[in-house]
């Protein structure tokens, strides 16, 4: 089940396990990235906290986590590789998995036709 | 498009800050800089030497021994030894044309005018200007109107380029050779398409703009140097000549002239050095610096930092005292509530290719 946030994160939801990434419409618009800084594996938590933060040459931004949780797996490829999330948004460049406290509450998220409605 | 100084400029073209950045290095990047203020001082005599002379009353440069056609670095001081602008001075025949920046311009219009309007006469021109830079900057220039080869760093010429006048100086902010043009304003859209068309140049935004400068090592009005900070603390010494510093045929006269000449001669407490973090992650302007990596002993801050795109890391700008400031010493910068170990670095981050 593929979702998306209004803060430009996307979720692959498998079972009650969340793949986070950022969309390609907010890789375009942040620029080339440099520096990717994502949480520790075990950290909890609510919707809306600052879970990773991106930067580009230019301004340094948060990534939001889109949903309560606790973080079960990180891709540190792009913390190697900050690039990958320019060239792979939706792919190898995903930033970390959540084991959601209430899957159920992914049903208040957009799904892809409303966020490309969003976006315009 | 983002406001800046009054005037809505692109932080970035479709190519991006990066691509941007890289290509200025390696070709030839066209910056609009319009939004700058170019002032003409002509003295009410109509001798070069007065109009020097009254400039001089209010920088601490040597303008009465800048040869004709020859530019220089500058800056308005005030009487606590501040700096109120900076700036670029240049030699016309005759009278005196200064390049402003655009968040000072009204400012700087009215402190001439109050100080030396009644000697000078003080004219904003309205006039566009371009900024060509990069190692094909010239060849660019060739292939299309002049050969500007025979310039050096910091001539200014006349020159005409697709028959329009231009004044051409060999300057810029990049840390790269180039040119910056400037153009009457009904045939400045003109001259930038003309230049755009050529397969060696693409448009440079606001962020390039700022990672070029900061590379190469130049100061940011407004962030690295303002009214709190002096030109010593700034380490602009270089931006002062010898006939105006003690000693000098015309020491002091300046505002703040006591001092920044104490400071010349005894150094200030704290200091504009290089910062080099050692880790990825970028340390941005207004960091705060530690002498400890508990964050125990407050050092300083950061003026401007962020990703050199040609160093290929982190790189930062900020003041700290001048115990800490010999390169290779090691300090930290908060970021996000970490400590993180940034060294001291010797400026610029990268190596000009200024022709001089």
């Amino acid at each position: 089940m593929l979702k998306f946030t209004e803060e430009h994160e996307w979720l692959n939801i498998q079972g009650d396990v969340a793949t986070v990434g950022i969309t390609e419409h907010a890789a375009g618009q942040l620029g080339d990235l440099v520096f990717v800084e994502l949480p520790d594996v075990g950290a909890v938590f609510s919707k809306g906290d600052d879970a990773a933060t991106v930067e580009s040459v230019k301004a340094a931004s948060e990534v939001y986590c889109p949903l309560d949780g606790e973080i079960t797996e990180i891709n540190e490829a792009i913390t190697a590789d900050p690039e990958l999330v320019n060239s792979d948004p939706m792919g190898a460049g995903w930033f970390f998995k959540l084991k959601l406290k209430n899957v159920a509450d992914a049903d208040g998220l957009l799904d892809e036709s409303g966020y490309k409605e969003l976006i315009g | 498009m983002v406001p800046f100084a009054g005037y809505d400029m692109p932080v970035q073209y479709p190519a991006g800050v990066m691509k941007e950045h890289l290509w200025t290095r390696a070709s030839a990047g066209l910056f609009d800089v319009s939004h700058m203020g170019q002032v003409t001082i002509r003295a009410r005599s109509g001798l070069y030497e007065d109009a020097a002379l009254a400039l001089e009353s209010l920088v601490p440069v040597d303008i009465l021994g800048l040869a004709e056609g020859r530019q220089r670095y500058g800056f308005f001081t005030d009487d606590n030894g501040g700096i109120l602008d900076d700036l670029m001075i240049t030699h016309m025949d005759d009278y005196l044309f200064v390049v402003v920046n655009a968040s000072c311009k009204e400012a700087d219009l009215k402190h001439l005018q109050d100080h030396i309007g009644d000697t000078c006469e003080i004219t904003l021109l309205d006039r566009a200007l371009i900024a060509l830079q990069g190692p094909r900057a010239v060849s660019v220039l060739a292939e299309l109107w002049a050969d500007l080869a025979y310039m050096k760093f910091m001539d200014v010429r006349h020159c005409r380029l697709h028959d329009v006048s231009c004044l051409v100086s060999r300057s810029g902010y990049s840390g790269e050779d180039g040119f910056e043009i400037s153009v009457p304003a009904d045939k400045a859209e003109d001259i930038a398409k003309r230049l755009l068309e050529h397969p060696d140049v693409q448009p440079i935004g606001l962020g390039a703009r700022d990672s070029l400068r900061l590379e190469a090592g130049l100061c940011l009005y407004g962030n690295d140097i303002d009214q709190t900070t002096t030109p010593v603390e700034a380490a602009l010494e270089w931006g002062m000549q010898k006939a105006r510093k003690t000693g000098g045929v015309r020491a002091g006269g300046f505002p703040g002239s006591a001092r920044i000449l104490a400071e010349l001669a005894n150094g200030a407490s704290r200091r504009r050095v290089g910062l080099k973090p050692e880790g990825k992650a970028p340390v941005r302007g207004h960091a705060k610096l530690y002498a400890d990596a508990e964050g125990k002993t407050e050092i300083g801050e950061v003026t401007s930092g962020g990703f050199g795109p040609s160093v290929e890391g982190p790189i930062a700008m900020g003041y700290v005292p001048v115990s800490f400031a010999a390169p290779g010493t090691p300090i930290y910068a908060e970021v996000r509530g970490k400590y993180l170990p940034v060294t001291v670095s010797a400026l610029p981050f990268i190596t000009p290719t200024y022709k001089r």
